[in-house]
Parts: C-alpha cells; sequence; structure tokens
C-alpha cells in the first residue's frame, strides 16, 4: 500500500509527548474528575477507596460512612438496597452499566454506598460485554446493570454473546412500574420475553420481598452448572418500596434446579478402559475446561496418556500451546495436523466441547471414519447433539477428569506411551507440512501473522491477556499468538459478535490493573464499540488496541474471494476515520504503523506507555486469508492451504 | 414417530413460554400441548405429544430438563401409558340427521351436551384415533364446529410421575 510520506514511521512520536502531559497528570487512580458528573472530590476519593475495598474484602460486607446501617439484620429497606446488599453479600466488585429512569433508584443506592464500584460505559451493549470479559478472565460472575426498554434491548447483544459462550453473568435490567406494564408505558419493553431464548433464566421481579431471593438464584443459577447469563428485571415501584429486611439467604434450595457435579463412576471407568487400549486416542478439549478451572486436570491427564490434545477456539490456553503434545487449533482455520487427528484417530475424548459445526466441519464426512467418541460434559443436551456418542459422561469437568486420573493411577493397567509411537509418526508427518507457514512478502507490507507474531514473542512469560474481535484478525490471533494459560485468550466464539474486544479489555484491565491487556482487532468490528475509548479513560483502564487494518471486512472478502468468485460486495471500507486523531480525539496515543520494519519497535513503544492506551492502526495487506480454511459444507481434512488452492 | 412427553413443572408466569420458545426455537414439532395445574397448585402437569426421531426426541428430552423450571421430563410412549382427549363436535341435526347423529355419538360412546332445533353439540373422550375416527364417520358437511383438548397422558400402574 502506499505509504504517507509526510509521516513519522509510525506516526505517533512527538503527539503522544504533548498529550502525556495533559492526561496523565493529577488524574485520580481509579475516577477520572474530570469527565465525571460527581463533581466533589469527597466522592472521588470515596471512590477509590471503593476499589480498594473491594479488593480487599472479598465478601463485600457494607462498610460505615452513608451506606445505610448495616449493623442490624432487621430493618426496613427500599428494594434498591436491598439489591445493593444481594451485590455485596455476592462478592460483586464491580458493575458495568448505564443509568435511566427506570433503575434511578437502583443508582441513588449505589452512589450511597462505597464497596461496589460502578464503571459508567458509552452504550449498554459494551456493559454486558465489559462484565462479561471480566467474568471470562476472572471466573467470577459478570454484572451488568441497564435501564427499561432501549436499555434492554442494547444489552441483548452482549447477554447472547454470554449465552453463547456459556459465561456466567448477572444482568439487572429496570422495568417500568409494576402496573404501568403492559400499558405501552414510556421505555417499556417486555425484557424477559426478549431475552428469554439467550438467557440460562430469568426473572420478573413483582413483589420487593422476593428480591433477595431471586437475588440469590440468579447468581446460584449464573455460576452453576453449565454456567451461563441470568437476567433479573426490577420494575421502578419494586426497586423503590420499603421492607422488611431479614438479611440476604444463604443458601437457596431449587427442587427444579440440580445440576450434577459428578460423572458416574462405572462410565468413567469403561472411558478409561477404551482411552487405555487405544492406538490412536486423540483428545479434543473446548471451553468446559477452562470455564470449569480444569486446565490442570487435562494437562495431568494428557502427561500420563502421553496422546496428542488440541483446543477448540474457546478452549484455547486449557493446554499449553508450546507443548508437543499440542497439534494446535482444529476446525475451520485449525491446523492440518489438528484437522486430520480428529479424523483419524481411533478413540476420541471430548472433554466440555460441543463438536460444533465450526469445528467438524461436516457431520456426515466426520462420520465416514470410524472412532469411538467419549463425550464429558456438564449439559446432557451437549451429547449426542451433532455427532453420535458411545460413552456419555455427564458431569462437571474438573470432576471427571480428577476422578480419571485417580483411576488411572489406582487402576492395574497403566498408559503404554510408547505403543503410541506410530500414531505420533504419522501426526509428526502431517506437522512436517506447517500449515501455518506464510510468505512474509518481499516489500515491507506488513503481514498480519506477523503482527500477531511479534506480540506473542515479546510477551512469553508475561502476565498478558489478549482480547479479540470478530474476523480475519481473531483467527490469526488463535493461530499465531500461541497460548500458554487459560483464560488468556478472550474472544466471542459462538455469537462471534463484532465489537467485543474493547469491552472485554477494558472489563479485564479493571480487574488487573497489573497485567497487560491488548486487544487484537480490525477495522471493521473496532468500529461497533469504539465509543468505549471514553470509558477507558475515565476509568484509567489503559489498554492495547492492535488494530489490523487492511480497509476491507476481511473474512467476508475472504469468503467471497473463496465462494463467490471475487464479487466483493460491500465488504470494502471507504472512508475509514484516521484512527490515530480519533484515539487522540478520546485522550489516547494513536500510532499509525505502515512498514513491516516498524512493527517491533512500534510494538515495544506501545507497551512502555503502561498508563496509556494505545491505538495501533497497523495497515496490514488486504489480500492475505486465513489459512487453512475448511470450505463451507466440507469435511475437516478437506482444507485450502493457501491462495494456491483457490 | 409420535410421542407423548409428560412434564412436571413449576406453575409460574412464563413457564408455558419457556417450554412453547424452546420447540420453535430449535425447530420441533408440537401436535398438541395441554397444561394444567395438579393438586399441589405450585406444580403443572403439561402433556407434549411430538413427533421425531429417536435422537430428535432425545433432545427435546434433555432440552427440557434444561429449563429451569422444569422439575421432571418423561417420554410416556417409552412404556405403558393412557391418553385421552376431550373433543366438543357440533353438528347441524336437523330432519333425519337428528336421529343418525344420536345413533353415532353413542356408537363412540358419545354425550350430547347441548341441543338445539338444528344442532347438536357431542361430548366424546378417547384417544386422539378415536376422535379422528368419529369425525370421519359423520359427514364433513354437517360438522358445524369442533373443539379438541389435545392429548392428556398418564403412565399405567406403577409408573408415575411425581416429585
Amino acid at each position: 500500500m502506499v505509504r504517507r510520506k509526510n509521516q513519522c514511521a509510525y506516526g505517533f512520536g512527538f503527539k503522544f509527548q504533548r498529550d502525556s502531559t495533559s492526561v496523565c497528570e493529577g488524574a485520580p487512580k481509579v475516577f477520572r474528575q474530570r469527565n465525571s458528573q460527581r463533581l466533589n472530590m469527597e466522592i472521588s476519593k470515596a471512590e477509590i477507596t471503593s476499589a480498594v475495598a473491594a479488593t480487599t474484602s472479598a465478601k463485600g460486607q457494607a462498610t460505615t460512612g452513608k451506606a445505610p446501617a448495616a449493623t442490624s439484620k432487621d430493618q426496613e429497606l427500599r428494594g434498591a438496597e436491598i439489591l445493593i446488599k444481594a451485590l455485596q453479600a455476592e462478592g460483586v466488585k464491580y458493575v458495568w452499566g448505564y443509568p435511566g429512569g427506570a433503575v434511578l433508584h437502583i443508582y441513588d443506592a449505589l452512589y450511597k454506598q462505597d464497596t461496589i464500584q460502578h464503571i459508567l460505559v458509552r452504550h449498554e451493549q459494551a456493559a454486558v460485554h465489559a462484565a462479561d470479559g471480566y467474568a471470562r478472565a476472572t471466573g467470577d460472575v459478570g454484572v451488568a446493570l441497564v435501564t427499561s426498554g432501549p436499555g434492554a434491548t442494547n444489552a441483548v447483544t452482549g447477554i447472547a454473546t454470554a449465552y453463547m459462550d456459556s459465561i456466567p453473568m448477572v444482568i439487572v435490567t429496570g422495568q417500568v412500574p409494576t402496573q404501568a406494564i403492559g400499558l405501552d408505558a414510556f421505555q417499556e419493553c417486555d425484557t424477559v420475553g426478549i431475552t428469554r431464548p439467550v438467557v440460562k433464566h430469568n426473572f420478573l421481579i413483582k413483589d420487593v420481598r422476593d428480591l433477595a431471593e431471586t437475588m440469590k438464584k440468579a447468581f446460584h443459577i449464573a455460576r452453576s452448572g453449565r454456567p451461563g447469563p441470568v437476567v433479573v428485571d426490577i420494575p421502578k415501584d419494586v426497586s423503590f418500596k420499603k421492607v422488611h429486611y431479614a438479611g440476604y439467604p444463604a443458601t437457596v434450595e431449587m427442587r427444579s434446579y440440580n445440576p450434577v457435579r459428578k460423572g458416574h463412576g462405572g462410565q468413567i471407568r469403561k472411558a478409561l478402559a477404551l482411552l487405555l487400549a487405544a492406538k490412536r486416542p486423540y483428545i479434543y478439549t473446548g471451553g468446559g475446561v477452562v470455564l470449569s478451572n480444569a486446565s490442570a486436570e487435562l494437562r495431568t491427564l494428557v502427561d500420563m496418556m502421553g496422546c496428542p490434545c488440541t483446543n477448540t477456539l474457546m478452549g484455547l490456553g486449557a493446554y499449553p500451546a508450546s507443548d508437543r503434545k499440542f497439534l494446535g487449533m482444529l476446525g475451520m482455520h485449525g491446523t492440518v495436523e489438528a484437522n486430520n487427528a480428529m479424523q483419524h484417530c481411533d478413540v476420541l475424548l471430548a472433554v466440555g466441547a460441543r463438536f460444533d459445526d465450526r469445528v467438524i466441519g461436516n457431520p456426515k464426512h466426520f462420520a465416514q471414519n470410524e472412532r469411538k467418541i467419549i463425550h464429558i460434559d456438564i449439559d446432557p443436551s451437549s451429547i449426542s447433539k451433532r455427532v453420535k456418542v458411545d460413552i456419555p459422561i455427564v458431569g462437571d469437568v474438573k470432576d471427571v477428569l480428577t476422578e480419571m486420573i485417580a483411576m488411572i493411577k489406582e487402576g492395574s493397567t497403566k498408559p503404554d506411551v510408547g505403543s503410541l509411537a506410530p500414531w505420533w509418526d504419522t501426526i509428526e508427518g502431517w506437522r512436517k507440512g506447517e500449515c501455518l507457514k506464510y510468505d512474509h512478502g518481499k516489500n515491507d507490507v506488513i503481514k498480519p501473522q506477523y503482527v500477531i507474531e511479534t506480540l506473542g514473542n515479546m510477551t512469553k512469560g508475561v502476565d498478558t491477556y489478549i482480547t479479540s474481535d470478530v474476523g480475519q484478525h481473531q483467527m490469526w490471533a488463535a493461530q499465531y499468538f500461541r497460548f500458554d494459560e487459560p483464560r488468556r485468550w478472550i474472544n466471542s466464539g459462538g455469537l462471534g459478535t463484532m465489537g467485543v474486544g474493547i469491552p472485554y479489555a477494558m472489563g479485564i484491565k479493571m480487574a488487573r490493573p497489573q497485567s497487560e491487556v491488548f486487544c487484537i482487532t480490525g477495522d471493521g468490528s473496532v468500529q461497533m464499540c469504539i465509543q468505549e475509548l471514553s470509558t477507558c479513560l475515565q476509568y484509567n483502564t489503559p489498554i492495547k488496541i492492535i488494530s489490523l487494518n487492511n480497509r476491507y471486512l476481511g473474512m467476508v472478502r475472504q469468503w467471497q474471494e473463496v465462494e463467490y468468485e471475487g464479487r466483493y460486495s460491500h465488504s470494502y471500507m471507504d472512508a475509514l476515520p484516521n484512527f490515530v486523531k480519533l484515539a487522540e480525539a478520546y485522550g489516547h496515543v494513536g500510532m499509525l504503523i505502515e512498514r513491516a520494519q516498524d512493527v517491533e519497535p512500534a510494538l515495544r513503544e506501545a507497551r512502555k506507555l503502561k498508563d496509556r492506551t494505545v491505538f495501533m492502526d497497523f495497515r496490514t495487506d488486504p489480500t492475505e486469508n486465513v489459512f487453512p480454511m475448511v470450505r463451507a459444507g466440507s469435511g475437516i481434512t478437506e482444507m485450502l492451504l493457501g491462495s494456491e488452492d483457490l | 414417530m409420535k410421542h407423548i412427553i409428560a412434564v412436571l413443572l413449576e406453575n409460574e408466569p412464563g413457564a408455558l413460554s419457556r417450554v412453547v420458545g424452546l420447540f420453535s426455537a430449535r425447530g420441533y414439532n408440537i401436535e398438541s400441548l395441554t397444561v394444567a395445574p395438579t393438586e399441589d397448585p405450585s406444580l403443572s402437569r403439561m402433556t407434549i405429544q411430538t413427533a421425531g426421531s429417536d435422537e430428535v426426541i432425545e433432545q427435546i428430552t434433555k432440552h427440557l430438563n434444561r429449563l429451569i423450571e422444569v422439575v421432571k421430563v418423561v417420554d410416556l410412549t417409552e412404556g405403558a401409558y393412557t391418553e385421552r382427549e376431550l373433543m366438543m363436535v357440533k353438528v347441524r341435526a336437523v330432519g333425519k340427521e337428528r336421529e343418525e347423529m344420536k345413533r353415532m355419538a353413542d356408537i363412540f360412546r358419545g354425550r350430547i351436551i347441548d341441543v338445539t332445533e338444528k344442532s347438536y353439540t357431542i361430548e366424546l373422550t378417547g384417544d386422539q384415533s378415536k376422535n379422528d375416527a368419529f369425525l370421519e364417520a359423520i359427514e364433513r358437511g354437517a360438522i358445524l364446529e369442533t373443539v379438541r383438548t389435545g392429548s392428556s397422558g398418564i403412565g399405567r400402574g406403577e409408573r408415575i410421575l411425581r416429585v
């Protein structure tokens, strides 16, 4: 691409110097006074102490001061106050939200406490994404708070995103007063009805006396079993009404909801016998291993078995990418070795994965080869949904793997690692093809893969989180970053929501201020939630945005090249903004990087700006495609390996 | 293949729409659905008549179980069960038709529950095929109105579905 001559190599230089003084000076760590609507200094201090208090007291007990008297358990409280007490009792430290008419009582109660920090986003969708990102990185329940009507409908994309990836969340939505429900009141919508298909469960609280117990249920449902988002819809009068409050329930009993944790011993034994007798065993794991925090158990099992392992897009990091037994990600853009092993193994152990269409391709092609399938999943409806399973094991992945490992240790038959040599020989043969090798190009055009690779090499062993949006950059990040730890790769795998990258990153940075948080994105996705750059400034969550700008909706363009004979229908982004200036307008640092040799120094420079959000606009090769690629409807071994296959 | 699935669920607002929403969202059929509270007013009993391959039925029962408000799910067609449906048919009954309709109702062990100069309303209970047979047996043109409740099912003998 043509490089602008009058700009310096990665055009940030002096601009950064000038900005640094005006933005950083005197700004409190957590709360930025200037942008706040709450103008007195005392409150901003309270806000700071709140974050500190929240981190130190995990149980979130109410503190003294402006908070309503919390000493006595028996008291009259408003619904809004009970809600806050519930959040505190659940250990909630952060709430991402946006106020509005129906939640004003709740916001008033938030104002009067100082253990929960509220983060004011710029769009409700981002509130849910940020809380979702926080939940993915920490494993806690993410909490978002939005108003009725448009607040709730804007949140729907975020809720559906969390639902598809089974992320524990509680979303509190305001509702018009109970007596106005059904009368087409201002900012009314049927929130429970609209969100029903995209939540694990939802509640409309019609009586303030039910509030505490419902919140208890909501958190319990969100985090237990197969996790998921729970919506709690609270009408304005319910949050206002006063009621006798006897404390937050310690336990919850639901006759209709008792998720299993332990797997069936007999099934596990049968599975193990099959696995130990296998000549070509293969372990395929998904997001369930990450959600269940079973990464250590998985590593132990794979090491004991000495067999190959692959992770899905959602499961990356569960098994270290740097280990030889890891064959890379599988699926539509998986490696040749990972996909071939899937097709040619004789016993497949699927753990917390759901054989989704992006993973196994055409199910008929997948079924052509005979193999025994063992499937461990906490959700019985995930088993035998897309492929027939021989040994189903319903239970929490961590529990089941722990039991499996114990059985191997105690049992008489031990894994015979040596017998897998021929299988490994075959795999090494596939591996020799080096399917992820890419052409670095003759001139100094930036290859997107190179940016990711450079970042990966640079941050080896560093406390790093990577979020991504959706598209080509997401696949390159998944292929080239090489994740060694779970919960470090945060992306929207199921719903494929463009625009999650920035909110995810700011949600994570809030919880992990010491970690480096990078958002790998593209010029299309980043514009879907770019307004959150403003939130990043207000709450001092300095993230590094790595935008692989190819002027195209790259993945759409790639499909149009492969499937539609190059008819690039509306996938070219004309009139892109000047991202450097845009970042500066939001008070951040912008960088333009146009040459391959500038990639590394620019990344180095950006990482040095620890307390600044940096937007890096990498102008990458617009013709680059993601390979390997399995075309829609093809089998997973029928891969396109490069542009010569097109 | 036809399946009759019995569901015990919390008698709460919105519970029914979750079940119906599940069927439409995942593209499953509902041929009929009946629901009413049980002797314990906090519980509702639902009978769903559906059709599909064994794999589809397995997914339906699993997804029903996944709903938070669903307490228990049983596919009645897996064992011995009884099924009943109530049907009310308003038929034209003038002249010699009056005699014939009365006779048909008797044959099917139906009861005439409303009589006017020109019509009878006949009440029938039975499994769906019996009610279908009645509609086949009488002259099509004589039927003025039909209303059916859909099947309710219960397991035979020791097969008991309760909390």
